[in-house]
């Protein structure tokens, strides 16, 4: 029989039980839905996430202690055009974590924040733009100025929306003026970048209490290296490893580590993948239930049309005749399930964006490949599961098949 | 042309072997019109199978229009099914879900002819349905669900037209007009008609009659047709 009239001849057969075949479609329908729905999220994580580190930017390298210290003079050594021409600028941090107060007529509020120790350069190499006031200059620096830059969230959680600038926050009992207020990074899961404090590095040290080194100099928590263009990601790498070994007269192991953003996506990415992975598989659990489903009432169905396909066989169809319809109409069967799915799932990741993830920063994607991929593995069902009724269904002798009632 | 020689078929139960042609000897030449009696049980339908290569026998040879046709594969067997053999069987076989056009197009659709609707319009015109094409089995009467039958048993020009008990569940009117239309597609289109049947009524329709007991060609003679 030709194609056409093959593909004709099965929808007609599944279209024939029509509850029978919806119900028989139910099993592959949840799986696929589950399948797009649970990766929609997966892949809607993976690129919160991913867009929140290039967010950050890839032209950074971070420079944090492994085993050693880093100090303020490693820091400047490495602005240097002559050992490090890929570098553009380096910015030091120091980190803390205290607690954050302002009083006022509306009484007393505090949050207990990351408090960061930065200079100037900071701006440029973390890419913050400021919304309101000014950023820390030279000037505060040299003299470690009392004055704070409050990410937008902290600027509302203790300002209430009012204009911070100006006023004065209380961080381990001294007095620190409003000078500036950041620009939202905008990103719900990944928050905290907003509910920052910035502070001079000199204050740091100095007012808040960083330590010292035995020789007196002073550690910092993590570097940042802007470089100026990424194609010299890797050179930079190894022209700041160099400096720093030297400096720290090294000749074994680093006690520092250089990390880039690349890597940190590419390591994100690859645990976000695993995530998604393991959630398709889960689901795939039920797709291999709903193609037991198919496998079980094409047994039936052959059995039932036993006459039939003898008297296919009468008139002239041969095995491959047999075969084929009956593996069509399993394929037809699950890949109609599969189609059925797939909008459901769509669906349901539609849903879950309005209610799940309303005050989110995640929003559900389903991809096409993955779309793909669901519809050919449910076609797969059909013809895997499919495939031994058929032979049974092939196999039957004609005479026999014509005798059966 | 139909030439058996020295058929056999053994089919085994367990232990025991039952012979259900036990040396069949025959020779059909082209346009003959016969009728294979005999009692239930011997033989004449595991004749009818093998002569519709339904199935193959156990020994001996069978050769079809001048083809051995004995040790054929399943798909060259049902190829010849297809191409060279008609069959209409005593409860019509129709696939209910098809209709009348439908049924007659299925030995066609496996042919991979083309034109089939219009040649299975011409075959149901032949058999006197030209009005049915678009009714299904369960809406038809037995003759004409028969006669469905015969339409698709003719429809892809075969040289013989194997019917077992055409009539067996058709009134004697119907039965009448089943074999009328039997002898008639014999008499003008030259078509080889073996009928089995155990009615005297249908048999005399036969030029030739066989009779056959324990699977053995117990007589084997030519009477002047009605």
């Amino acid at each position: 029989m030709s194609p056409q009239r093959t593909l004709f001849s099965a929808l007609q057969s599944v279209g024939a039980n029509k509850l029978r075949s919806l119900l028989t479609l139910l099993g592959i329908v949840i799986g696929v839905a589950a399948v797009i729905s649970l990766m929609s999220i997966g892949r809607g994580v993976q690129d919160s996430v991913t867009s929140f580190i290039q967010e950050l930017g890839t032209n950074t390298l971070f420079i944090s202690p492994s085993g050693g210290s880093l100090t303020l003079d490693d820091t400047y050594a490495l602005v240097d055009p002559v050992l490090a021409p890929s570098v553009d600028q380096v910015a030091p941090e120091i980190n803390s974590f205290a607690a954050v107060t302002t009083i006022d007529d509306f009484g007393a509020r505090s949050l207990s924040g990351e408090i960061t120790g930065v200079t100037p350069e900071y701006q440029d190499v973390r890419d913050y733009k400021v919304a309101a006031g000014s950023f820390i200059s030279i000037p505060h620096v040299s003299a470690a100025s009392d004055v704070a830059v409050l990410g937008s969230q902290a600027a509302v959680d203790l300002f209430l929306g009012r204009n911070p600038v100006g006023q004065t926050v209380t961080i381990n009992n001294r007095q620190m003026t409003v000078i500036g207020v950041l620009e939202s990074r905008g990103g719900g899961a990944f928050g905290f970048e907003d509910t920052r404090v910035l502070i001079p590095i000199t204050t740091a040290f100095r007012r808040i209490g960083a330590d010292r080194s035995v020789e007196g100099t002073v550690t910092v928590d993590t570097i940042s290296v802007l470089v100026g263009d990424v194609d010299n990601m890797e050179r930079a790498e190894d022209e700041v490893s160099r400096i720093l070994r030297l400096r720290h007269r090294i000749t074994e192991e680093d006690d520092f580590e250089v990390r880039n953003q690349q890597q940190a996506l590419e390591a994100f990415q690859d645990t976000t993948r695993a995530f998604v992975l393991f959630l398709g598989s889960i689901a795939s659990i039920s797709l291999i239930v709903g193609g037991i489903g198919i496998m079980n009432i094409m047994l039936v169905s052959v059995t039932e049309r036993t006459r039939e396909i003898g008297i296919r066989k009468a008139v002239g169809a041969r095995r491959w005749d047999i075969l084929s319809q009956f593996v069509l109409e399993a394929v037809l069967l699950s890949l109609g399930g599969g189609i059925i799915g797939v909008l459901l799932g769509m669906l349901i990741a539609q849903a879950m964006n309005v209610t799940l993830f309303v005050n989110e920063d995640i929003r559900t994607v389903v991809s096409t490949d993955i779309t793909a991929l669901a519809l050919g593995v449910s076609m797969l069902i059909g013809l895997v599961f499919g495939i031994y009724p058929a032979m049974r269904a092939a196999a039957l002798h004609p005479i026999e098949a014509l005798r059966y009632e | 042309m139909i030439e058996l020689v020295n058929v056999t078929k053994t089919y085994r139960m367990g232990e025991v072997e039952i012979g259900a042609l036990r040396g069949v000897n025959l020779t059909v030449n082209d346009g003959e019109m016969v009728a294979v009696m005999g009692a239930s049980g011997s033989g004449k339908s595991t004749l009818m199978n093998i002569l519709g290569c339904l199935d193959v026998p156990t020994s001996g040879r069978y050769s079809l229009d001048g083809v051995s046709v004995g040790r054929l594969s399943d798909s060259r067997l049902a190829a010849v099914r297809n191409r060279k053999i008609g069959f209409v069987f005593q409860s019509y076989n129709l696939l209910p879900r098809l209709t009348a056009e439908s049924n007659v197009e299925l030995p066609l659709l496996y042919a991979r002819k083309s034109g089939s609707a219009r040649l299975a319009r011409e075959a149901l015109e032949r058999v006197g349905l030209a009005d049915r094409t678009g009714h299904r089995p369960t809406e038809m009467s037995g003759g004409q669900q028969q006669r469905v039958a015969i339409a698709r048993a003719l429809v892809n020009e075969p040289s013989i037209l194997l019917a077992d008990e055409p009539t067996g569940n058709l009134d004697s009117r119907s039965s009448l007009e089943i074999i009328e239309l039997l002898k008639e597609l014999n008499r003008i289109s030259g078509i080889t008609v073996i009928i089995v049947t155990h009615e005297e009524d249908i048999a005399r329709f036969a030029e030739r009659r066989i009779l056959m007991r324990d699977g053995e060609v117990v007589n084997d003679e030519r009477t002047g047709a009605e």
